[in-house]
C-alpha cells in the first residue's frame, strides 16, 4: 500500500541544512524515505559530519553542497550537479536564513545587504531553480521559512521582519504561477524555536519571549520539521499558497 | 534526428503548435509562447538534450534563432 506521505524516493534539496531546523528537517525527511540533499555555507568540515551521520543512521549517501544561498552562480553550479545525477527534484525547502537585531537607526547598509541576500533573494534563486527542475514532472512542492516576525513584526527587527515578509509575498506569487505545472508553493512561519539564533539572547529576554507563548514551551527544530514535511508530503497534495504558523500559540 | 530536428520537436511540443510555422522568425511573444509557456519550452528543450540552461540564458531564449545560439554554448550545433 502506498503510504499517505508518499515521499518514499523522492529528491529533496534543503538550504542551511546542517544546523537547526533545516538539519531537524534533513533527518525527518530521511526517515520517511526521502533523499536528502544537504547545504550548508560555513564549514565543510560540519557538512561531511552530517553527511556520515545520514550515512551511519539512515544508510543514505546524501550529496551535500557548501555555498550561499544568494550567490546566484554557486546556486546554479549546485542545481547543474543535482540534474546531473538526479534528473529531477522533487521538494525544495529554503530555510538557510541569518538573523541580526538592530534598532532604527543602528541598521547599517551591510545588515541590510546580507540579510536581505540570504533570506530573500537566495529564496527567489532557489525557488526559480528548483521549479525548473520540478516543471519537467509536472510536480513538486517548495517550502519557504519565513518567521512570525514577517507577519507581526518585533523591535530589533525591521530588517530581518522585512526579509521575512519579503517571503510571504514570494511565496503566494509563486503559487499562483506554479499551480498550473502542479508545483506547490506554501511557506512557515516559525516562532520562537531552539536553534541557535536564541543564544545570543540575554536571560530576561528569553523568560519574556517564553511567556508570550500559550503552549508554555519553547518551539524545537523538530516541530518545524513535521510542519514541513506535511508540506513536502501527499498530505497537502491540494494546499498552496499557505503560510503555517508554527509557534505554539506565540503572541509577539 | 538530428539537432534542429530535435529543437523543432521540443516547441513544437511544448508550445503547441505545428512543426512547420517554427523557423528562425519565431519570437516569443507569438503564437502560445507566453511566460507560462516559456517554463515549458524551457524544461522541453533541456529534456530534450540532457542539458540544464543557465537562468541568463532562460531570459535570453527570445527566438527560435536564438535557441539555436544558446545552445551552441553547451556543445549542441546545428
Amino acid at each position: 500500500m502506498t503510504s499517505i506521505f508518499n515521499l518514499e524516493g523522492k529528491i529533496a534539496f534543503i538550504t542551511g541544512s546542517t544546523r537547526g531546523m533545516g538539519w531537524a528537517t534533513a533527518k525527518l525527511f530521511t526517515e520517511y524515505g526521502v533523499t536528502v540533499i544537504l547545504n550548508g555555507i560555513h564549514s565543510q568540515e560540519l557538512l561531511d559530519q552530517r553527511r556520515e551521520e545520514l550515512k551511519k543512521d539512515f544508510n543514505l549517501d546524501a550529496d551535500g553542497f557548501l555555498f550561499d544561498v544568494g550567490n546566484l552562480d554557486a546556486a546554479q553550479n549546485c542545481y547543474n550537479s543535482i540534474f546531473k545525477k538526479y534528473k529531477r527534484l522533487d521538494i525544495l525547502v529554503n530555510n538557510a536564513g541569518i538573523l541580526e537585531d538592530n534598532l532604527v537607526g543602528m541598521i547599517s547598509k551591510e545588515n541590510i545587504q546580507n540579510t536581505f541576500s540570504t533570506n530573500t533573494t537566495g529564496i527567489i534563486y532557489n525557488l526559480q531553480l528548483a521549479a525548473r527542475l520540478m516543471s519537467r514532472n509536472n510536480s513538486g512542492s517548495i517550502i519557504n521559512i519565513s518567521s512570525l516576525v514577517g507577519r507581526v513584526g518585533n523591535e530589533g527587527q525591521v530588517v530581518y521582519g522585512g526579509s521575512k515578509a519579503a517571503v510571504i509575498g514570494i511565496t503566494l506569487s509563486a503559487a499562483r504561477e506554479l499551480a498550473p505545472k502542479n508545483i506547490r508553493v506554501n511557506a512557515i512561519a516559525p516562532g520562537f524555536i531552539n536553534t541557535d539564533f536564541i543564544k545570543p539572547l540575554p536571560k530576561e529576554k528569553y523568560e519574556e519571549r517564553l511567556k508570550s507563548i500559550k503552549m508554555k514551551r519553547i518551539g524545537q527544530p523538530e516541530d518545524v520539521a513535521k510542519a514541513t514535511l506535511f508540506f513536502a508530503s501527499d498530505l497537502s497534495a491540494y494546499i498552496t499558497g499557505q503560510v503555517l504558523g508554527v509557534d505554539g500559540g506565540m503572541i509577539l | 534526428m538530428n539537432n534542429l530536428e530535435k529543437l523543432k520537436k521540443a516547441f513544437n511540443e511544448a508550445l503547441e503548435i505545428p512543426l512547420e510555422i517554427i523557423n528562425d522568425e519565431l519570437s516569443y511573444g507569438a503564437e502560445n509562447w507566453d511566460s507560462v509557456a516559456h517554463l515549458a519550452l524551457v524544461a522541453s528543450i533541456e529534456t530534450e538534450f540532457d542539458i540544464m540552461l543557465t537562468s541568463n540564458d532562460v531570459i535570453d531564449m527570445s527566438s527560435f534563432k536564438k535557441a539555436k545560439e544558446i545552445l551552441e554554448k553547451y556543445d549542441i550545433h546545428f
